[in-house]
């Protein structure tokens, strides 16, 4: 959910960005990140543990924590928390350590 | 290889303050920031700052952000900003690598300073991996940087000033707090941050903790207890509460790994957050010219770190032969400044924490 109303913040009307998640198209905003993104639509699982594949969210926002890992644009292990959102990206939930690129 | 004379490791208050005071001194410096843009965690904090007017207290931390960011590109000729950048090696013949957009990337630098500021801590509890479950100051960049809400119902897990200060503008943004737990007996923040929550109606609730959350894919409830002096869990004390977010708010780590690189001499204290480089008064690591700055070297209030910074960015500035044209008068300012941030009773656990770490 996005706030509308705030007593000290005022968040301008920007730009909608369209882009991929798990392969079906979804709207975030321009100085969105890809994690603030897809929180936005409600979407709280980005990654999953290694060996349990617990499903992981976001946690840190700093980049530091690799809990918002998720592969984009093919690559993985990108820090979605950190990463802005751009125009048709490909964004995909991450199960394993992630492969050094995916060929799709 | 790029040849830089400093290069300044993140892109916080610490590290742009030092920036402005070594350009001001004439020493030209390469900021790395990991992030997509400058301003460390000053971007999301819609409060007030307390401190002194050379502090930039009563102004908002935005505020203060664009002021510090400001600062430094006023000398474009001087300092260099480079954003989506990690350090990914540190050597000591002040070889710094880094990788920017996949780019590997090697700089020579005479001197280095670090300020990679602190990390949220983490809390151990029955499923405390659940996405619904967050830092704190996560939570806050989420709501204040890009205008999301966490969730509806969160329940705040630690009553220092973030949390305090973070249930609070949780509310400002329209999100129901059900209550804030501390696990000792005492409210940890200043009490004018907590009694603005309790006029609010905001429970915080003293000897209580989180012992487990549920949840299959994102958090449902979780269960709290209270807690006897020992901060043991008192039996038939459990709690069961609805909540879609928690957010952790117990404790900062100093982001320090990096000088491990180095080897420089390190000490873990426990009131500075954790491990922590042994430093002189001018903030200098038992490595030559490698100096430190803000909360990587002890964890404190963005106050601090903007001081320390000007202090680092000075003496460094000095070290390789730019001597600010008010050095003296600055430093004892400085000094002073930083005496002044700590003193009184909140100080009293940095004050020894810091005596523990100088050489």
């Amino acid at each position: 959910m996005r706030i509308k109303e705030h007593p000290i913040l005022t968040f301008e009307e920007k730009k909608e960005l369209s882009f991929f998640f798990d392969g079906k198209e979804v709207f975030g905003y321009e100085g969105d990140t890809i994690a603030s993104a897809l929180h936005a639509l409600g979407v709280k699982t980005l990654s999953h543990s290694i060996e349990l594949h617990r499903p992981r969210g976001f946690y840190c926002a700093i980049g530091n924590c690799s809990s918002c890992n998720m592969i984009v644009n093919g690559k993985a292990n990108v820090r979605t928390c950190v990463t802005l959102l751009v125009e048709n990206m490909q964004v995909k939930t991450q199960v394993n350590k992630g492969d050094i690129y995916e060929t799709n | 290889m790029k040849q830089i004379d400093l290069v300044i490791i993140g892109g916080g208050p610490a590290g742009l303050s030092a920036a402005k005071m070594a350009a001001e001194s004439g020493l030209s410096s390469l900021i790395i920031e990991r992030d997509f843009k400058v301003g460390g965690q000053l971007v999301k904090q819609t409060h007030m700052f307390f401190g002194s007017e050379k502090q930039y207290a009563k102004t908002r931390g935005i505020d203060i952000a664009k002021i510090l960011v400001n600062d430094v590109l006023k000398y474009p000729e001087l300092i260099e900003i480079m954003t989506d950048t990690t350090v990914v090696g540190l050597y000591k013949d002040k070889v710094v690598t880094l990788l920017q957009n996949d780019k590997y990337i090697k700089v020579q630098t005479n001197a280095i300073i670090i300020a990679t500021g602190a990390s949220e801590k983490v809390l151990a509890f029955e499923n405390n991996d659940l996405p619904g479950i967050y830092g704190a100051g996560a939570v806050q960049t989420l709501m204040n940087v890009h205008g999301v809400l966490p969730g509806q119902n969160v329940v705040m897990v630690g009553s220092g000033n973030i949390g305090l200060i973070v249930s609070y503008q949780l509310i400002q943004a329209g999100v129901n707090v059900l209550c804030v737990l501390e696990a000792a007996s005492e409210i940890g923040g200043y009490k004018v941050h907590a009694s603005k929550l309790k006029r609010l109606g905001v429970d915080i609730k003293t000897s209580h903790s989180i012992k487990k959350a549920i949840g299959k894919e994102y958090l449902e409830k979780i269960v709290i207890g209270k807690l006897d002096d020992k901060w043991e869990f008192i039996e038939g004390t459990d709690e069961e509460l609805v909540v879609d977010s928690l957010c952790i708010s117990v404790g900062l780590s100093p982001l320090s790994n990096l000088l491990s690189m180095i080897e420089t001499e390190m000490k873990y204290v426990s009131y500075l957050g954790g491990l922590v480089p042994l430093i002189d008064k001018n903030h200098e690591t038992s490595i030559e010219n490698v100096f430190v700055a803000g909360d990587v070297c002890g964890v404190e209030e963005a106050s601090s770190a903007i001081v320390e910074g000007y202090l680092t960015g000075l003496v460094v500035a000095k070290k390789l032969g730019f001597v600010h044209p008010n050095y003296d008068e600055l430093y004892l300012d400085f000094k002073d400044q930083l005496q002044n941030l700590r003193s009184g009773p909140f100080g009293e656990k940095l004050r020894l924490g810091l005596e523990e770490i100088m050489r």
